[in-house]
């Protein structure tokens, strides 16, 4: 039983979480109810999984709740992912991000809408591994192709993406004519996929 | 509708409410261009959420893995059971696409009152558990009908899926009814309101119709006595009449 899952070439698709592991495959695997390839897939990815519901949820009781949540939902549908469709990474991130926009929906009449949306703003802990350090180096691209966007169109698209808010919901926050956030979150999206050199 | 294309970015983030993201996905269902351009948007978007990284602990590893040792992957989308499956046709010009849409869509009780919706096209894999509602709102020959309230601060929509002989109630900055007073829920059958539940208190309000929506031809929402009432009062709110425009 302790096949040391042989990883297939190292992947060169941008936007994964480790060059020495193909998530691809692992999830093909796992999608055949390997537990073992989705244990070394939940190592690859768990940090992103769970820093991006933390950044979402804020509460990190809450966080760890709704990673599991999406990792259950990532283990029953993992023999779905079409690689046509995108990278394996961005379809775990897409699964947990809706869970978290899930979550802080559902717990709106808690203290959430009460806070500062900046105060959300925090350095993120890094984990001081390899994959960190592409993290770093990522998060350093996005970093430098957000400041390409219009001010509007970036704090429309964080107060969305970060916030969990409705484009409706950005449009009164930003004092935008309603109709028009969406807009500037499509328009920023855009912008940000035509720097970061995302295919289609 | 001309500008429903202009959701794509919205969809991307989840920055649309489950009313506009219902009609999203039909509209995603036969629109292959806002489709590509949501995967690259979702592709794009995930940058942004990869760029954030918070070591997790070992207790989530362990919940995780023990969780995903009680139940088993889905199948691929070709070898999935289909227990029903829609073979209703849309009218008119929007044949193609409902074809497209019946073709695509298998729905799968799977108990307790979850059902599983596969998208089976060429194209769109999703796999998501809905609730009664979003089962509604979701399903391929939802109509969805709406209107002010009569004094002109709200909204009531009702989007029906006649399959599934279920419909839902969405609510939008409604009145609150007076004291003493109860806001009810009729389904119109025959020239006849039949009861179909009330409204709880608040303005907002998403919720599934009692009876036989997809037969009736007609909502309506008034003011009652506290405990009911077996015919509408003439305290409308508002009403809607189900004919396709
Ligand atoms: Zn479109």
């Amino acid at each position: 039983m302790n096949d040391p899952h042989p990883v297939a070439g190292a992947s060169s698709r941008r936007g994964e979480a480790s060059g020495a592991l193909d998530l691809a495959e692992l999830l093909r695997r796992s999608g055949r109810g390997d537990r073992e390839a989705f244990a070394v897939l939940y190592d690859a990815v768990s940090a992103r999984v769970l820093g991006l519901a933390v950044r979402v949820v804020r509460d990190p009781a809450q966080a760890e709740e709704v990673a599991q949540e999406a990792f259950m939902e990532i283990w029953k549908t993992s023999a779905r992912f079409d690689a046509d469709r995108g990278s394996p990474l961005g379809w775990m991130l897409t699964i947990a991000h809706r869970k978290s926009v899930d979550r802080v929906r559902s717990a709106e009449a808690s203290t959430r809408r009460d806070g500062s949306y900046h105060q959300q703003n925090q350095p993120v802990a890094h984990d001081s591994t390899a994959e960190a350090a592409h993290a770093s180096l990522e998060a350093h691209r996005v970093r430098t192709a957000l400041k390409s966007l219009t001010s509007i169109q970036r704090e429309a698209l964080e107060l969305a993406y970060f916030g969990g808010y409705t484009h409706t919901e950005v449009a009164s926050m930003l004092d935008l004519p309603v109709g028009t956030a969406k807009t500037r979150i499509r328009d920023g999206l855009i912008r940000l996929r035509d720097m970061m050199g995302v295919g289609s | 509708m001309s500008d429903i294309h202009a959701l794509s970015g919205a969809y991307a983030v989840d920055a649309l409410d489950d009313l506009e993201r219902a009609s999203f996905e039909r509209h995603l269902a036969g629109c292959a261009t806002c489709r590509s351009e949501v995967d690259g948007l979702r592709e794009t978007s995930s940058l942004l959420g990869g760029a954030c990284s918070t070591t997790a602990p070992d207790g989530l590893r362990e919940r995780v893995l023990a969780e995903i040792a009680l139940s088993r992957p889905l199948p691929p989308p070709g070898g999935v059971t289909t227990l029903q499956r829609r073979d209703r046709h849309r009218r008119g010009p929007r044949r193609a696409v409902a074809a497209l849409a019946a073709a695509a869509a298998a729905v799968i009780a799977i108990g307790g009152g979850t059902v599983l919706v596969t998208q089976l096209g060429d194209d769109p894999v999703r796999t998501v558990q809905l609730s009664a509602t979003d089962r509604v709102l979701q399903a391929p020959d939802a109509e969805e009908f709406t209107t002010p309230t009569r004094d002109g601060l709200g909204t009531v929509t009702v989007v029906r899926s006649s399959s599934l002989n279920q419909a839902v109630l969405i609510t939008k900055g409604l009145a609150e009814a007076p004291a003493g007073k109860t806001r009810e829920l009729w389904l119109k059958h025959d020239n006849t309101y039949i009861p179909a539940g009330f409204l709880g208190g608040g303005t907002d309000h998403t919720m599934l119709l009692d009876g036989d929506p997809g037969s009736a031809q007609g909502f309506g929402l008034t003011i009652e006595p506290a405990s009911g009432s077996t015919q509408p009062s003439d305290q409308l709110v508002a009403l809607l009449n189900f004919t396709s425009a």
